[in-house]
């Protein structure tokens, strides 16, 4: 363990802007971990009185229109929106990945099959497929994140295929099946790991789509329903407003959004670095 | 290091070559020092194990070192002129004209997405003042001049479409497509079979001879390099342990590495049991103390004065050693 | 160590494979030429029909160009590829019967193990080289936990590599370090047999010799037959009693290895030992030495090849009519050695 955290302070002092997304991710973490807590007010908590304020001393980043402190909102929507990216990634590449590497590995007619899948995906524009996706199965959060998993399957797949025949012919890949290992066993415990650092930075960067696409469908009103905290929705009913001058409502969700989809970016790639062990010296 | 007066100006002169890399470890100093001449018309193998700088060497005096190594001193005099302090411009005007360079793996060196007639083409359009028109017949003459055969058909395939042996000498065809002065090749042989190996260097050689021209061939195996060239240079950790003619090298070697390395490669009358391993290992380039004689920490003939700046004794005809206690 | 089984260790007999290329086989294809007949596919005959044994404690030395079908015929033996036809005998087993993709699991794999060409390439660049040398053991011999430890310690200790480097990984270690993790994983299971593929190709001489010395106590030591398969003649020379010259599939000589290469038979063993690089101490330029021969050309189509032909035919300095009408057999030309040529 203590040469990985070497590794990693290495890797972080070498590269300060990797340090930002790493700090800006622990900021994150602890908006979604500790949200509800440290929120200044009840983000669901309506105040006609205090309607439509700008951003000011007691409300930061001003009020919306039902009154609520749109601060105290975006830190709570923050569990929500991370919670579904992670699930959508975890899924996506547990779906992906797995399909990809056997695909790549054994050939034939596994990897016709997840080829033509993939195409099926593909074929469609993502968003109208995952849009599709959460109409058919139902207006939940579930839906969201399993929507999602599935437009991004064959990105996961395409890469995961690629690495897996490189490797396919590797010496290593040779001696594990001189050494005892059935074919499933070379595949998950040899090729495997060694994909993994692509598909790091591969999680990463669906990370960012799937927040967006997440705030997207909310922003159409699929998936998350208001009251609920959510940066798509917020910007959705911010959008209402900025014509007649109230710019604070959607603005910082929106920010917050843009934020956050950098943020993944830039980690994706400082995450390969520390995981990749051909990076140690 | 000096050589020999020749008879005439030598075609590439190096003198007192050094060459450090800066890595995230430190400054490693790659070569220190390094001297040696090639006469136009021969053959000079740079001969060493891993680390010893010998591919360095080749790639300082063709000013294409990978951008973390800096010359720190020294000159390589070419036709008159010093190649370290020119322009990169000038330097790529000589490039492939004057002085030409084959690698390694030949079929990863060739552009994987063009036919090979038309790499060669590009050169002599290039440098060889051919037109656009021309290149083509004059790329399918240096094929025949590689002796590949059906060159007309040959000259469309693509490099992944050969064998080995045919890459390198498509290599070759481009690399002497210009006649140049001096070719530098780098392992030209290493992954090739015995008999491809052979066929290649006896194409070499004979190309060199026909042209009068200077070859500088860098290898690890010595019997190679004594089988093909004139002379033989032997590096050590970036310094130039001994210089001769192969023959004088392989029956006396001066210098301890030498002939260290002369009893670990297997030969003819030679049993396993009788090869020797050379003790210790290379020593770190990246020490501010290193001794002046590299190799002296695994010396076993080592005096008080090894720890002084190297002198060259001359110990035969064109044979120097850099050594103060020589064999 | 299982009783020994009379006989030789390793008997390989008429073992041939051959590889589908190209022509038109999809689906579509078939489909559509219903009413003509489909013409048999191309045949790559990359090992045909090749007979040798090995004996207990003898290492055999296998040599042949690019392209000679040495890759094949060492993964048919190491079962990881499935032979077209033939038999592979282990003391007595019959390994052919097994089918390579479930061969992981089968009670013979422990007895033939390899070390690689290209040490770093042959190992996973995710595992420290404990992992690497644990992982048969944990395979095949079931051992875990303190046990393996042990065990895997004790491996480093036999290849001399230091308990130190076992938590490194590849890319952390040098060539000859990397080559000793190699050896040490191929032994690990006590195999009866080990092939070597080019162990010492990449490595530097002084850490060559080394390797090879190491691995000839080893053989002593654990009482393993090897077969060595290389380029490079002087080493094969070293360390085999036996050698084989392949050429493009076939085996055209084969005998105990100081008359191979004292005296090779087959002109295509006599332009190997010929193009061996050698200093000549008396002075005589390279084109006068005796014995001196190149070959010119390149191999013929392993594909489909003419049974009737020759394989060196067109290359061979000697080439006659009869070499193009019958193709020459092994047979014998001195007490052990075979020859598979007409003047030989």
């Amino acid at each position: 363990m203590l040469p990985l955290l070497r590794h990693a302070r290495y890797v972080l002092s070498e590269n300060p802007v990797t340090g930002l997304a790493f700090g800006l991710f622990a900021l994150f973490l602890i908006a979604a971990l500790f949200g509800p807590v440290l929120a200044p007010y009840n983000p669901l908590q309506s105040n006609a009185a205090m309607a439509l304020k700008p951003p000011s001393a007691a409300h930061w980043f001003g009020t919306d229109q039902l009154g609520r402190d749109i601060f105290s909102r975006v830190l709570v929507a923050t569990r929500l929106d991370l919670t579904i990216a992670f699930a959508s990634v975890i899924l996506a590449f547990m779906l992906g990945a797995l399909s990809g590497v056997a695909a790549g590995y054994f050939g034939g007619w596994t990897d016709r099959i997840v080829g033509r899948l993939a195409d099926t995906i593909m074929a469609f524009p993502l968003f109208v497929l995952a849009m599709g996706i959460v109409a058919a199965l139902g207006n939940e959060v579930i839906n969201i994140v399993i929507a999602t998993a599935i437009i991004n399957f064959p990105l996961y797949a395409r890469v995961a295929r690629a690495e897996a025949n490189v490797r396919r012919d590797a010496g290593f890949v040779e001696a594990a099946r001189l050494s005892g290992n059935g074919e499933a066993r070379v595949l998950l415990g040899h090729v495997l790991p060694n994909i993994m650092p692509i598909m790091m930075v591969q999680m990463s960067l669906t990370m960012g789509y799937a927040i967006l696409n997440a705030a997207g469908l909310s922003f159409i009103g699929l998936g998350v329903r208001p009251p609920a905290a959510e940066w798509g929705i917020m910007v959705a009913e911010g959008a209402n407003f900025i014509q007649s001058g109230e710019w604070w409502i959607a603005l910082f969700p929106g920010a917050t959004l843009m934020l956050a989809v950098f943020c993944f970016n830039l980690l994706g790639d400082g995450l390969r670095d520390i995981i990749d062990p051909r990076m140690r010296t | 290091m000096t050589a020999v007066p020749a008879l005439s100006v030598p075609a590439l002169s190096v003198e007192n070559l050094s060459v450090e890399f800066r890595t995230r470890s430190g400054v490693v100093k790659v070569l220190e020092h390094v001297g040696f001449s090639v006469d136009k018309g021969e053959t000079v193998a740079l001969v060493g194990e891993s680390g010893s700088g010998k591919s360095v060497t080749a790639f300082a005096v063709m000013g294409i070192l990978d951008a973390a190594g800096k010359v720190t001193s020294g000159r390589a005099l070419f036709g008159g002129t010093d190649l370290l302090a020119l322009s990169e411009h000038d330097l790529a005007e000589q490039r492939g004209r004057e002085l030409s360079m084959i690698f390694q793996n030949p079929r990863t060196a060739l552009n994987p997405i063009r036919r090979v007639g038309r790499q060669i083409a590009d050169v002599l359009v290039r440098h060889g003042g051919a037109t656009r028109n021309d290149a083509p017949r004059a790329a399918i003459e240096m094929l025949k001049r590689v002796r590949i055969p059906d060159p007309e058909r040959r000259a469309e395939a693509y490099p992944f479409e050969l064998s080995g042996g045919m890459c390198q000498r498509i290599m070759i065809a481009i690399a002497l497509a210009c006649r140049p002065a001096l070719l530098i090749a780098d392992e030209p042989t290493t992954g090739l079979d015995v008999t491809t190996q052979a066929v290649i260097m006896d194409l070499i050689g004979e190309l060199a001879g026909e042209a009068g021209m200077a070859t500088i061939f860098i290898t690890h195996d010595l019997a190679l390099a004594a089988e093909y060239c004139d002379r033989i240079v032997v590096m050590h950790a970036g310094h130039i342990v001994e210089a001769a003619p192969g023959r004088d090298l392989f029956a006396h070697p001066r210098h301890p590495y030498s002939a260290k390395l002369l009893a670990a490669t297997p030969g003819e009358t030679v049993a396993l049991e009788d090869l020797a391993s050379i003790p210790g290992g290379l020593p770190d380039l990246r020490r501010s103390d290193l001794p002046a004689c590299r190799y002296s920490d695994r010396c076993e003939r080592r005096l008080e004065q090894c720890i002084q700046p190297l002198p060259q004794h001359t110990v035969g005809e064109r044979h120097v050693v850099a050594c103060w206690n020589p064999l | 160590m299982t009783v020994a089984t009379p006989g030789p260790l390793l008997d390989v007999a008429e073992l041939a494979k051959r590889f589908t290329v190209g022509g038109k086989q999809g689906l579509l294809a078939r489909a559509t030429s219903f009413r003509k007949p489909v013409a048999p596919l191309p045949q790559l005959h990359a090992v045909d029909e090749v007979s040798f044994t090995i004996a207990r404690g003898e290492t055999v030395g296998l040599v042949g160009e690019s392209g000679c079908g040495k890759s094949t015929l060492v993964r048919l033996i190491n079962r990881l590829l499935d032979p077209t036809s033939g038999s592979i005998r282990l003391g007595g087993a019959e390994l052919a019967d097994f089918k390579a993709r479930d061969f992981a699991g089968n009670p013979h794999r422990a007895r033939i193990q390899m070390v690689f060409q290209d040490a770093g390439d042959s190992l996973n660049p995710r595992y420290t080289a404990a992992d690497a040398i644990a992982d048969p053991v944990r395979r095949l011999k079931k051992m875990s936990g303190a046990q393996l430890a042990a065990r895997v310690e004790e491996l480093a200790d036999m290849t001399g590599l230091p308990r130190e480097l076992l938590s490194r990984f590849p890319h952390q270690l040098s060539g000859g370090q990397k080559a000793r993790v190699g050896i040490a994983r191929a032994i690990a299971v006590e195999p009866e047999l080990l092939i070597l593929d080019e162990p010492t190709a990449a490595l530097d001489v002084s850490v060559q010799v080394v390797i090879l010395q190491l691995l000839q106590q080893l053989k002593r030591e654990l009482g393993m037959s090897y077969l060595f398969v290389s380029h490079d003649l002087n080493v094969v020379r070293l360390l085999c009693d036996r050698v084989l010259v392949m050429y493009l599939g076939k085996v055209v000589e084969q005998g105990p290895a100081a008359e191979v290469f004292a005296d090779p038979r087959h002109p295509y063993t006599k332009a190997l030992i010929s193009a061996i690089p050698q200093v000549d101490l008396e002075g005589a330029e390279p084109e006068q030495r005796a014995g001196r021969l190149r070959l010119g050309g390149e191999p013929r189509s392993p594909i489909d090849p003419d049974p009737t032909v020759c394989r060196f035919y067109g290359r061979c300095p000697k080439g006659t009519p009869r070499c193009a009408e019958e193709m020459p057999l092994l047979h014998p030309a001195g007490t052990a050695r075979q020859v598979a040529c007409h003047f030989a």
